[in-house]
């Protein structure tokens, strides 16, 4: 009945490979997981070759010129270029903008995420792996993170720190790590009663060996579900930041500072500045939580079938 | 469970302690606010005299002794542009957001919790798997966006609505509320729902989780093998399932939702404490960004207090490990 | 009862219907007052309000030009001497009568305000003596000769002395006055009945973060306004503001965001505009001491900007007009000085700089900087009209002659404090000229640091030149309205030649309404109920 009947000796912990299999597999059991991994990858192609693909450099300002600002879709320029998406109020093309606009997204969303885990990740085993009063330490401090809005305690931190990609990761880290380690200090606290790390702690392994082998991989699977959504979250956060005029700086423009800067236009009908951005936005961030989604149904053993 | 009360109590009071510290050193380094504040004619003598008068010129320590002395006494300080006590200007908004932050809880509530059941029920059937789509869709898209669209939408294009602002306003049990008025609730409509809308999302998680779960369930099973009808067992034995985790998620939600009402409520130009707060970062008011925080900080910390304890009251097993940890 | 009739009862019902609330008018305001007290916070939206309840002896036209308001006439009867004539028959809203007293009680209460973000005193300071042979004269001494006094009369309010009593002889003295009995707190006033002035309105209501609202001073000594009651209503996201417009849930507003413009007349609203004093500026980093390296200046070891030549290429590199028609929607003057043409000490015949990229990149390699330099251009994000976007275009522009520009802009709040410390080699900021004279700009942007008292506060490009230190502080000094003039003429100019300062546009300020009523753009911004009219 259950897939994930857990490993019981070290070495099936090593070998992963065919519940993976399996796994994967069920990912895919849906149509769904098909088009939102799809999506996903297409999303991520478009940010990572986005020097490539896109017509204009968007934050090269010598290539812009506030006299093609504004033009709706389809829009030709002074000097014969068109405008698939128009171009926003400094002339910018809106198509490049976009696929750089998301590039950058991405790359917060994924760097703070990823930066996050790890702290949070190595902090929740470490505590996990103590106990005692470090754990309980850590855990006052995880608590005391977690008793904090994200979006409070990143607005305050970005105002004192000013506009930049590194800043918005740094406040980003800062909000989330917590997360990650209740997550896995949760599941260590599981594992660490299980017999094979009875058997592991019996074999006198070294402790780093325990952890780094034995411990953490069992803590992957809830880690890679919160990890995912995380991005999404990351990516929504950072753009509701640049909206609240703090983040990313304004000559390049993440998709959420697209929106912000579209906003202004809204109510005067150049809805294009703040809606292609604004959809972008949203695929990026429903194509994550779906393939999130899928993960979390996958691994989590209680509720397959 | 009284050594367990007393060891909670003093952890919420550490909490709130570090994060007094914590706020008040980070505001410190959010600029002057006297070059904000003093007229731009004012040369350097009268820019000293504004820093003399609202205390600025004192050393940091001094400054930070004297916030912790006045908050002690329960004073966070006065608002440096309205010369007013900081907690009277959070207190005269408080009911507001309070009250956008509740009807948005229950429109959550409302929205979640049926379509959540229902997903749940039928995870593999068209309208589950559109619930659950949709559901996404309530977490992907970004507050701001939605409370533009809605004012597009609802009251600029089909002018039904009003734009922002809050209604009239009647006492109820002293507090100042304008949910009780056809006009105040139509104020609220908008707000509220951008607010509720991702909650609504994650209560159809939990709603759909809880289901899913309580179904296989062997009590659940049993019920159906005795023959109730499927009627009775969502409302007694699956709702029952699901009920304590909406509560205790939403309940922990009622403090972030608190917190997410400083973008709604910047868009509808709502006058909550989350505009109040906008508004004073605009201003670099310290004091009342001061307050708020740590008016949140207190919320959170009760909210988690109280969830713990009746954790605590519901199942001897959680304070038996606690004490053992 | 017959047809005709019941029309006729529905007709006049109706009229009385639209009467009422064509006698209420709701306006969606930037930003709140912070206090109804006159003299607590010296800011645009205090200020504003404060010219409905609270009057002052001089008043201000719409070009800011002083009129007769509790004085009817002043003069100097010798340089450091101003004679002004009170208005007879002025009354408060309580009742009482307005006299020298109230004006003494008035002036010596500014300093006093407890826990003021920005006090008065700036307009009081020039006073010396207060004297008044007759209850209908008023005598002020200065130190040396003081032009600007009326228009310093005109910068406060003046609040009843009986209000909160004062005793029978208020007496002025520099040092302190006497006869004050205990000065009300600021908070005070926020009570309608401790709001007493002579305004042609009264404080009705003031809901903090929700509304205000005045009512007509039944007893006021000028025309009485159109309005009865007002409602002041803060909304400050541009946004919503022109949704609440659009929705009819305000009748006026301050500032639609100039992208609306065409959104809202075609909704069957109006928008007018009128020419501002704030000029939006580029100060560039002018500092000599030694050790000074220029923050954000990169592929140089020197400070670019002390040279003429790349401050005048910088000038000739930004094409104004472009920014007006694009960024600004044409809402927008392009500048060639710092305060515009019909006030006074403006020169009619200083055009804005030429657009010319050649030259510029000509003027740079003559400077000995053929590949440019990197720069970061501060600005605030929500202080100017589309600071932000502004600053970006001048980046592009920038870029385009070699000066690779990126901008960095942040709330006005950290601006303002990072600009205070320098951190920024070029800044693009705005000042408005309070006093509507050409003496306060070039005061504050264009003279040295500390040359005389008042002197380049917010000269944060720390430019320094002689010629226009001297020409200002003598207009300062020179009672004859030409002659000073002159002066100043002369002043904005040379500062202007040297390219010490890059003026970049006069902002200029829209308000939107519905139709049927009708408003005269100020030049200081301000939106006033007694002068909104129905059409």
């Amino acid at each position: 009945m259950s897939v994930a009947a857990e490993p019981r000796v070290p070495a099936a912990v090593e070998r992963h490979e065919s519940p993976l299999r399996r796994r994967l597999g069920e990912f895919f059991d849906r149509k769904s997981a098909y088009v939102s991994v799809a999506l996903l990858l297409l999303l991520i192609g478009a940010a990572v070759f986005a020097p490539w693909i896109a017509p204009q450099n968007p934050y090269d300002l010598a290539q812009l010129d506030i006299m093609d600002g504004r033009l709706a879709p389809g829009a030709t320029s002074m000097d014969g270029k068109v405008f698939r998406l128009g171009t926003d109020e400094q002339g910018r093309d809106m198509l490049s903008a976009i696929l750089y606009g998301l590039r950058i997204s991405l790359f917060v969303g994924i760097v703070s995420t990823v930066a996050a885990c790890s702290v949070g990740a190595a902090i929740g085993v470490f505590a996990a792996y103590k106990g005692g009063r470090v754990e309980s330490l850590v855990m006052r401090a995880v608590d005391l993170q977690l008793s904090f809005p994200a979006i409070l305690i990143a607005l305050v931190l970005l105002a004192a720190f000013g506009r930049g990609i590194d800043k918005v990761i740094i406040a980003l880290v800062v909000v989330q790590w917590a997360y990650y380690a209740r997550t896995v200090r949760g599941s260590a606290l599981v594992e660490r009663n299980r017999d094979y790390m009875e058997a592991a702690r019996c074999l006198a392994l070294p402790k780093s060996r325990i952890v780094f082998r034995h411990l953490l991989p069992n803590c992957l699977p809830p880690l890679i579900v919160v990890a995912t959504v995380q991005v999404a979250h990351a990516i929504a956060l950072e753009a509701t930041l640049s909206f609240l005029g703090v983040g990313v700086p304004v000559t390049e423009p993440s998709l959420g500072m697209l929106i912000k800067n579209g906003y202004d236009y809204l109510m005067s009908g150049k809805y294009w500045i703040s809606t292609y951005p604004g959809i972008a936005l949203v695929m990026a961030i429903v194509a994550i939580n779906m393939v999130g989604d899928r993960l979390r149904d996958v691994l989590n053993p209680r509720l397959s079938k | 469970m009284l050594a367990y009360l007393i060891r909670r109590i003093g952890q919420a009071l550490l909490t709130v302690a570090v994060m007094a510290t914590i706020v008040f050193l980070a505001i410190y380094a959010v600029g002057n606010p006297v070059d904000i504040l003093a007229n731009p004619n004012a040369d350097a003598k009268e820019m000293a005299e504004i820093a003399a008068r609202l205390g600025l010129d004192r050393p940091l320590y001094e400054q930070f002794g004297l916030f912790v002395m006045n908050a002690l006494q329960g004073d966070l300080g006065r608002s440096f542009v309205f010369n007013e006590p900081a907690l009277k200007l959070i207190a005269q908004r408080m009911p507001a957001t309070l009250e956008l932050a509740f009807v948005a809880l229950v429109f959550s509530v409302l929205i979640g919790i049926p379509l959540g059941v229902w997903a749940g029920l039928r995870p593999e059937g068209f309208a589950g798997r559109s619930i659950m789509t949709g559901s996404i869709l309530g977490f992907s898209l970004p507050n701001f966006w939605i409370g533009l669209m809605l004012i597009l939408l609802f009251a600029v294009e089909l002018k039904w609505l009003p734009s922002g602002g809050r209604g009239p306003t009647t006492s109820l049990f002293g507090l100042q509320v304008s949910f009780l008025t056809w006009e105040g609730l139509r104020h609220l409509l908008l707000p509220a729902f951008t607010l509720a809308l991702y909650k609504a999302a994650l209560v159809v998680r939990l709603a759909r989780a809880g289901t899913r779960e309580a179904v296989l369930q062997d009590y659940v099973r049993f019920a159906r093998a005795k023959g109730l009808s499927p009627r009775r067992i969502v409302l007694v034995h699956v709702l029952k399932n699901i009920m304590i985790p909406v509560v205790t998620v939403l309940g922990l939600e009622l403090g972030s939702m608190i917190a997410f009402a400083v973008v709604t409520e910047t868009v509808f130009a709502y006058p909550g404490m989350g505009k109040l707060l906008i508004d004073s970062i605009g201003r670099l008011d310290r004091p009342v960004i001061v307050a708020y925080l740590m008016l949140v900080v207190v919320i959170f910390v009760v909210i988690n207090l109280v969830v713990d304890l009746v954790y605590a009251a519901l199942d001897p097993r959680v304070r038996l490990t606690e004490a053992g940890a | 009862m017959s047809t005709s009739r019941t029309a006729l009862a529905a007709l006049l019902l109706a009229g009385s219907v639209l009467g009422a609330s064509a006698q209420d008018l709701k306006i969606g305001v930037a930003s709140e007052a912070t206090s109804v007290d006159p003299h607590f916070h010296n800011v645009g939206q205090n200020n504003a309000l404060r010219r409905h309840i609270f009057q002052s002896l001089v008043g201000a036209d719409e070009n800011q030009k002083p009129v007769p308001q509790l004085a009817t006439s002043w003069k100097t009867l010798d340089d450091s001497t101003w004679e002004f004539k009170l208005r007879p028959g002025v009354t408060f809203s309580n009742g009482k009568p307005f006299t020298v007293r109230d004006f003494v009680y008035s002036v010596c209460r500014i300093p006093l305000v407890e826990n003021s973000p920005s006090n008065f005193t700036i307009a009081t300071k020039g006073i010396e003596a207060i004297e008044s042979p007759d209850p209908q004269t008023l005598i002020i001494r200065t130190k040396g000769p003081y032009p600007l006094l009326p228009v310093e009369m005109s910068v406060f309010g003046i609040v009843s002395a009986d209000a909160f009593g004062a005793e029978a002889e208020v007496k002025f003295a520099k040092s302190g006055c006497t006869g004050l009995g205990t000065p009300p707190k600021s908070a005070d006033f926020n009570d309608p009945s401790k709001a007493i002035g002579t305004g042609p309105y009264k404080l009705k209501e003031y809901t903090r973060g929700t509304q205000l609202v005045v009512e007509r001073n039944d007893s006021y000594w000028g025309d009485k306004p159109h309005w009865k009651t007002v409602t002041f209503r803060p909304i400050t996201s541009a946004g919503p503001r022109v949704a609440a417009l659009l929705a009819g849930d305000v009748d006026m507003i301050e500032n639609p965001p100039i992208q609306d413009f065409e959104k809202i007349k075609s909704s069957g609203f109006e928008v007018i505009q009128g020419l501002s004093n704030r000029i939006i500026y580029i100060h560039l980093d002018q500092f000599t001491g030694p050790d000074w390296k220029t923050p954000g200046v990169k592929g140089t070891d020197k400070n670019p900007f002390l040279d003429k030549r790349v401050r005048e290429a910088v000038s000739k590199a930004i094409n104004r007009d472009a920014i007006v028609e694009r960024i600004m929607g044409g809402v927008a003057v392009p500048a060639g000085q710092l305060l515009p043409v019909p006030l006074f000490g403006s020169s009619p015949d200083m055009k804005p700089d030429r657009f010319d990229p050649e030259a510029a990149k000509k003027l740079l390699a003559e400077a000995g900087y053929p590949n440019g330099f990197d720069l970061v251009l501060g600005s605030p994000n929500d202080r100017y009209i589309n600071d932000e976007k502004v600053a970006q275009a001048v980046a592009q522009m920038l870029t385009r002659i070699g000066i690779r520009t990126t901008v960095d802009s942040m709330t006005a709040s950290t601006f303002f404090s990072r600009r205070n410390k320098y951190d920024f080699s070029a800044y693009l900021a705005g000042w408005g000229a309070d006093t509507g004279e050409m003496s306060n700009s070039l005061a504050a942007l264009v003279t040295t640091q500390n040359y005389a008292p008042g002197f380049g506060n917010t000269n944060r490009g720390r430019y320094s030149n002689k010629t226009v230190d001297e020409l200002t502080a003598k207009a300062l000094t020179t009672i004859d309205d030409k002659a000073r003039e002159d002066l100043l003429r002369q002043a904005s100019k040379a500062a202007m030649q040297d390219y010490g300062i890059i003026p970049l546009h006069f902002e200029v300020s829209p308000w939107a309404y519905k139709k049927g009523i009708a408003y005269t753009p100020r030049v200081d911004q301000y939106t006033l109920a007694h002068e909104i009219r129905a059409k």
